[in-house]
């Protein structure tokens, strides 16, 4: 009996802390979604793009001979800015031109922008998998309850908590944040009152990038290898954690991500592993079949 | 021209620095080298510059057509248009096609006539596809699904019960058929891009099963020694296996071109494009939208399905390998490639994305990274692809 609570135990933080990942990829799908409609597709390359510049500074700095601590912030940084600088690039290029072109469009391009990123980095870096340092060091205060939950759990729980509880910050006092939400809510009025909605946009791809960037660096370290197609998988599931949510919602793409992380740590533990990722494309299916609007979305009726 | 020169150049500035780590950078963790490659800074900027000017030149292109669009200058129709338009020189371009298409095997070579056979099944896909997005404007990305559907009911059927490829052709695409209406009955009501994520899991799903169900397909090491189609029970040699499927691959074309071309024009072709340009004006009209999706749905999935046996029969060999998503976007390439709902653009599309990486084997592995950059240019530029659907349009003669 007692075996089999441990056994739940470390299945529940596991899911907790993909969860936690997954929430940091889903809220950009959600923010992008929320003000201009569009399931970016590309997403999930943005976040694979951060592990990879996150692993090429990491290896640097530590050929430099950087602490570790020194490394992982810096790594981090290096993920966050170019993250962004691409999520910035792309909505340039692949959607802006797209604005006003029937909803579809958008969505192939984004596809396009999608499998045009894997192949880049395919072809500059390579398709093996690297092994991704450890740079989330064990802490020696975390060592009586290592058989509960690990160090690296810890602080991907932590680093997401402090990043939502700054992300609703600014969302909810800061003039972006403010901009965004009215841009959300109809971007024509939100031009009438003075926005400007470009900048806007591009603010929400920055954010939503660097959000990935962080996201992408944290669970390389924690799985510890990467390669150029994780980007696919990872941002489905983060698309179905945002959909099982409700997409649009911020705090809907969180609880949504949880929930995934749960469900597929619980069902490769008790059922069966081969079929980790059935379950969460199985999940979204059953969610946009019976609840399109998700957990905690809006009802959207298509009006005339 | 100053402007412009000096937008370039800040384009290629920033595209240098984006660039930077994954170009530049290759770093090797475990034995702790570096490599620095400097020259694709200079590769990139020069590339980006005139790229950068090119997607200006071409933007304004763009805005400048949509502008005469509107003040309502006649647009002339392209010279491919109006051949194909124009009954006599249709007949002719047709016939002189076909009989490229029969002379073929007798002018080239083995290879080059598997290429074409490869080369014409994704012109059959891309036409089951275009019935999907290009007329009914459902955003399938998991067409390979019902590929996959159609090759192993004709690689099991076979394995475990011996029936021929003939025998089998029907049944694949029927159960392929039944597939989609089976996915489509739930999904069918979402929105244009839900749909797409949705389709996009369930090909997923049919291809983690079939990978992982080992006992029922076995598994990712998949099914070898699958016959090829058979001829009234003649023995082939290999050539002629191949030419003859080639054949059947011709006349498969042609009797999918004649029901393509027969169903735009019926009352359910008409109700598709309706449609996909407005829903509700459509129920208002007395459309049953569930019903003529799931038409739209289950026809696509068939052809896929008739396809998906004839791959089997070809390669004769399958694994769940052949049926990835990359797969369902090379497909939706040669459909928005060629032109949504346009029968010829189709299957020019098709030709090209097959037969370009066929004899340009130096750049084969730049090959998805062009599909994916097309794939942008194409709704950027040209969402109308590169053979636009002509618009069925009346004038009124004011004068009368």
């Amino acid at each position: 009996m007692l075996m089999d609570f441990d056994y739940f135990r470390e299945l529940f933080f596991s899911g907790l802390t993909r969860g936690a990942i997954y929430a940091l990829i889903a809220l950009g799908y959600t923010m992008v979604y929320g003000i201009i409609g569009l399931i970016n597709f590309a997403h999930g390359e943005i976040y694979m793009i951060g592990a990879f510049t996150a692993f090429i500074a990491a290896t640097i700095f530590s050929i430099l001979g950087f602490p570790a601590l020194a490394i992982i912030i810096l790594a981090g940084v290096c993920a966050v800015i170019w993250s962004a600088s691409y999520g910035y690039t792309i909505e340039k290029i692949a959607y802006k031109p797209l604005r006003h072109a029937p909803r579809l469009s958008p969505l192939i391009s984004a596809i396009g922008m999608s499998i045009f990123l894997q192949n880049y980095v395919l072809l500059a870096q390579t398709s093996d998998f690297l092994p991704f340092p450890a740079l989330i060091p064990d802490f020696d205060f975390m060592e009586p309850y290592a058989h509960i939950v690990g160090s690296t759990d810890v602080v991907i729980l932590a680093t997401t908590t402090v990043i939502m509880i700054i992300l609703t910050f600014i969302i909810k006092y800061t003039k972006v944040g403010k901009a965004m939400r009215a841009t959300a809510q109809d971007r024509t009025m939100a031009t009438l009152v003075g926005i400007n909605v470009n900048r806007i946009i591009s603010a929400t791809f920055i954010i939503g990038s660097s959000l990935a960037a962080v996201g992408g660096l944290l669970i390389a370290s924690h799985i510890g290898q990467i390669n150029f197609y994780i980007g696919f998988i990872a941002g489905i599931k983060a698309f179905t954690a945002a959909v099982l949510g409700g997409i649009g919602s911020i705090p809907g793409a969180v609880l949504g991500s949880v929930i995934l992380g749960l469900t597929e740590s619980f069902a490769t533990g008790y059922v069966s592993s081969d079929y980790e990722d059935v379950f969460a494309f199985s999940l979204l299916v059953l969610i946009l079949i019976f609840k399109p609007s998700g957990i905690l979305g809006k009802a959207d009726n298509q009006k005339v | 021209m100053l402007t412009e020169l000096r937008k370039s150049l800040i384009a290629s500035i920033w595209f240098a620095f984006l660039t930077f780590p994954i170009m530049v950078i290759k770093v090797n963790s475990i034995e702790k080298t570096i490599q620095w490659r400097w020259m694709n800074v200079v590769y990139v900027m020069v590339g980006i510059f005139f790229l950068s000017m090119a997607f200006r030149f071409l933007l304004k292109q763009k805005e400048m057509r949509a502008g005469k669009e509107e003040s309502g200058t006649e647009i002339k129709l392209s010279p491919i248009h109006q051949l194909i338009n124009h009954p006599t020189y249709r007949v002719v371009f047709g016939a002189a096609l076909l009989l490229f298409a029969v002379v073929y095997p007798f002018v080239f070579s083995t290879y080059q006539i598997n290429i074409m056979t490869t080369a014409l099944m994704y012109v059959v896909l891309g036409l089951g596809l275009n019935i999907v997005v290009g007329l009914a404007g459902l955003l399938d990305l998991g067409y390979v699904a019902f590929y996959a559907v159609g090759a192993y009911s004709y690689a099991l059927l076979n394995h475990h019960f011996g029936l021929g490829f003939w025998a089998v052709l029907p049944i694949g695409g029927v159960l392929a058929a039944i597939f989609g209406i089976l996915l489509g009955i739930p999904v069918l009501r979402l929105r244009g891009d839900y749909l797409a994520i949705v389709t996009l899991g369930f090909g997923e799903i049919i291809r983690l099963v079939l990978e992982n169900w080992g006992e029922f397909s076995k598994g990712p090491s998949g099914i070898s020694n699958i016959p090829r189609p058979g001829l009234f029970g003649i023995e082939l040699s290999l050539n002629d296996a191949i030419t003859y499927t080639y054949y059947l691959m011709v006349i498969f074309v042609v009797v999918t071109i004649f029901f393509v071309n027969r169903l735009q024009d019926s009352r359910l072709g008409r109700a598709w494009i309706a449609l996909r340009e407005d829903e509700i004006a459509c129920q208002a009209m007395g459309i049953d939208k569930m019903k003529t999706k799931l038409i739209a749905f289950s026809l696509g999935a068939f052809w896929a399905g008739i396809i998906g046996v004839m791959f089997a029969a070809k390669t004769t060999f399958i694994n769940p390998a052949s049926f990835t998503f990359l797969e369902s976007a090379m497909i939706l390439s040669i459909v928005v490639l060629g032109g949504m709902g346009s029968i010829v653009g189709v299957i020019l599309g098709a030709l090209i994305l097959i037969l370009l990486p066929e004899y340009l084997r130096e750049l084969s592995e730049y090959r998805m990274l062009a599909f994916g950059a097309a794939l942008v240019a194409m709704m950027v530029f040209r969402p109308q692809g590169l053979i636009s659907n002509v618009r069925r349009t009346y004038s009124i003669n004011k004068d009368e």
